[in-house]
């Protein structure tokens, strides 16, 4: 899905401009409701975030490397399943925990050893895992649903952290942000991301290891979107099989109104974080203001549109005043 | 909806190898379907009744009519998720018009869909060609802006037959010498399009924007135009799908068509349109759509478990791109060899 000339924009300039609109959205929610800067709402504004929050990590990871990972709310899907159905069978918490984070890097791992061993596009794969991912779900655990979790458990999921209205998952995102931010942009592995995007062939020709980087990237959005199962389970004590149904173009669409090229080699943890606040912020100060929730639907959609386009028309208009005034000394008609 | 019928097999006018080879994976692709078919029968004889054709032939007719506008986008390297909305929204705006106007001539109905389509269409392209917004972003952004659209206009009601005329209606359930009007009518347009790229310029275009865009610019097809005119024809298609879709199910509320898109890319995919670009054809493609229709009723036939159903058409659908793939690389080193001698 190439586009050639794409137009260059500031990677800061893109960040700020986002950072700015969180701040905007966070005075226009208050503005238009009172309960909306209050410690409650907040607190419940971030756990609805939560799992798209952290899944959209590692997309930006893996989209900053040219690739997609459209698997993701299945392998949700599915890990909750499995969570659900090895507590049934009365296996211990830890340890259907890690079978659960098990079964979701195996999930990435095939993902990623389609993409580099048989050489075949993301889009196409990860399309068919989607609804692999989702059917073994729906074999595990049928239409039934578990939901006898013990509260110590659930409580991670939806509890705060005591003596102040922080989610406890809140406290997992802010580690793994920072984890991954420091990776991606500190670290030699999250440079050679974006040298693989860039220009794989020359990534390649630089002795980076594309196909390695590539695997483990599709392991650890697998890892990650099994961790978000856990999480969704506990915090709805419930594990479905069409859990998260749906949430792959949601974290998609945060990823690149965060400023992330879907061509690959642009983008930073900094502006999606920010991207996934302000549908968050406006969604929830929306719903607070009475808004349908329709509207939301069309807001969310225009932002990610007006994310690209602005810029990209920004760019146009500045060349053609450029090349107005280039050519007018001469008089040519070009 | 046999795709047998239907012209357009062969990609590329010379009959060089690289044709054949394609040519011969439309061949293995009827050939998979008519030993599952085969298979199934034997198993359960009632599968090859009149009436479960006639059931499964409808079924795979909407997602087969709306798999001809995704192949024109996917040619040129782009893809249209936006389709499912579209469909949705045309279904529902054009059963508005039924309740509105219930003399409606039932002709208007097919061209205010296909217009509101055609519209919605033009949307996605003025983002594509002339917003350089590439194709994954604008048409996600436009699933949900047209879906959100789509729950505004409906605000929780839902069209029902009985607010359709009864001559539209039973225009789904008619049929022409035994096969019904509706799929009829998706060949037809199958043929078109089939003949469109195969022997119209503006049809080879696609494939040339798809293969090497600058090349093509190069050569002097207006790349914006050609990207225009393909995304208008796929919105258009997805409205006369949204009309299909209200004529034979008669009820559509605002979640009409939800999950759709991601069907249909499946079905172009697995019938040999190359997300990459420049390689595919319709007939490829609707034999795609029946594959996955197939399987997913041969499933229903031979009673695999309802939960396990989805899960091995998953794992089926990987199998034929991983077969895709592995063909086409095999190919290119024929053609390398080739060239080499």
């Amino acid at each position: 899905m190439s586009v050639p000339n794409r137009p260059r924009r500031s990677l800061l300039g893109w960040e700020s401009t986002i950072l700015a609109l969180v701040v905007v959205a966070l005075l226009m929610g208050s503005a238009l409701h009172d309960a909306f800067l209050t410690g409650p709402n907040l607190s419940n504004l971030t756990s609805n975030l939560v799992e798209i929050a952290l899944i959209a990590l590692t997309m930006t990871l893996v989209v900053i490397a040219a690739e997609i990972d459209l698997s993701v709310a299945s392998i949700v899907g599915m890990c909750s399943a499995l969570l659900g159905v090895l507590w049934a069978a009365q296996v211990p918490m830890p340890l259907a925990i890690l079978a659960t984070l098990t079964l979701g890097a195996l999930a990435g791992f095939l993902n990623g050893w389609l993409v580099t061993r048989l050489g075949l596009p993301s889009l196409a794969v990860t399309i068919g895992t989607l609804a692999l991912y989702r059917g073994l779900a729906y074999a595990l655990l049928g239409d039934r649903a578990v939901a006898d979790f013990p509260p110590f458990w659930t409580n991670l999921g939806f509890g705060l952290v005591p003596g102040t209205q922080i989610p406890i998952p809140a406290v997992a995102f802010v580690l793994l942000a920072i984890i991954t931010a420091v990776v991606l942009h500190a670290t030699p592995f999250g440079r050679s991301l974006y040298a693989i995007g860039a220009n794989e062939v020359a990534a390649r020709f630089a002795g980076l290891r594309v196909e390695r980087t590539k695997l483990l990237l599709f392991i650890l959005s697998g890892l990650m979107s099994a961790f978000a199962a856990v999480i969704y389970t506990f915090r709805f004590s419930s594990a479905r099989a069409d859990n998260a149904a749906g949430l792959e173009l949601a974290v998609i669409a945060a990823v690149l109104l965060g400023g992330v090229s879907i061509f690959g080699g642009r983008g930073s943890v900094i502006g999606v974080i920010a991207a996934v606040f302000l549908i968050g912020i406006i969604q929830n100060a929306l719903t607070l203001a009475d808004v349908p929730n329709e509207i939301l639907t069309i807001v969310t959609g225009l932002l990610l549109i007006l994310s690209v386009l602005g810029p990209n028309l920004a760019a146009r208009f500045k060349t053609a005043r450029q090349q107005r005034l280039n050519t007018q000394p001469q008089g040519g008609t070009l | 909806m046999t795709g047998l019928s239907t012209p357009g097999t062969a990609s590329t006018p010379p009959p060089n190898l690289l044709s054949r080879l394609f040519r011969a994976r439309e061949a293995s692709l009827i050939l998979i379907l008519l030993a599952l078919v085969a298979m199934t029968t034997a198993i359960n004889p009632r599968f090859l009744t009149p009436q479960s054709m006639r059931d499964l032939a409808l079924n795979v007719a909407i997602i087969g009519l709306v798999v001809v506008g995704q192949t024109l986008v996917l040619l040129m390297k782009h893809v249209d998720l936006s389709v499912s909305s579209t469909l949705g929204l045309t279904a529902f705006l054009t059963g508005s018009l039924f309740v509105a106007n219930p003399s409606m001539p039932i002709g208007l109905a097919f061209v205010a869909g296909v217009g509101i389509g055609a519209l919605l269409g033009a949307v996605n392209g003025l983002l594509v060609a002339y917003g350089k917004v590439p194709a994954l972003v604008a048409t996600l952004g436009t699933l949900y802006v047209f879906r959100g659209v789509d729950y505004a206009v409906v605000q929780g009601g839902q069209i029902t037959a009985s607010n359709l005329p009864a001559a539209f209606s039973s225009f789904a359930s008619s049929s022409v010498l035994g096969v019904p009007s509706l799929v009829l009518l998706v060949l037809v347009v199958m043929a078109l399009f089939s003949i469109y790229l195969r022997s119209y310029r503006a049809g080879r275009e696609y494939y040339a924007v798809g293969s090497n865009v600058e090349a093509a610019s190069l050569a002097g097809i207006n790349v914006s135009r050609r990207v225009m005119t393909g995304f208008i024809l796929s919105g258009a298609i997805a409205g006369l799908a949204g009309v299909l879709y209200l004529a034979r199910y008669g009820t559509v509320d605002a979640a009409a068509g939800t999950g759709l898109e991601l069907q249909v890319i499946a079905a172009a995919v697995v019938g040999g349109v190359a997300i990459t670009g420049g390689v595919g054809t319709i007939a490829g493609a609707g034999i795609g759509a029946l594959l996955l229709g197939v399987i997913g009723s041969a499933l229903v036939a031979l009673r695999a478990p309802a939960f396990w159903q989805q899960a091995i058409q998953g794992a089926l659908l990987l199998l034929a791109i991983s077969i895709d793939i592995v063909v086409a690389r095999r190919a290119a080193r024929v053609m390398q060899e080739r060239s080499h001698r």
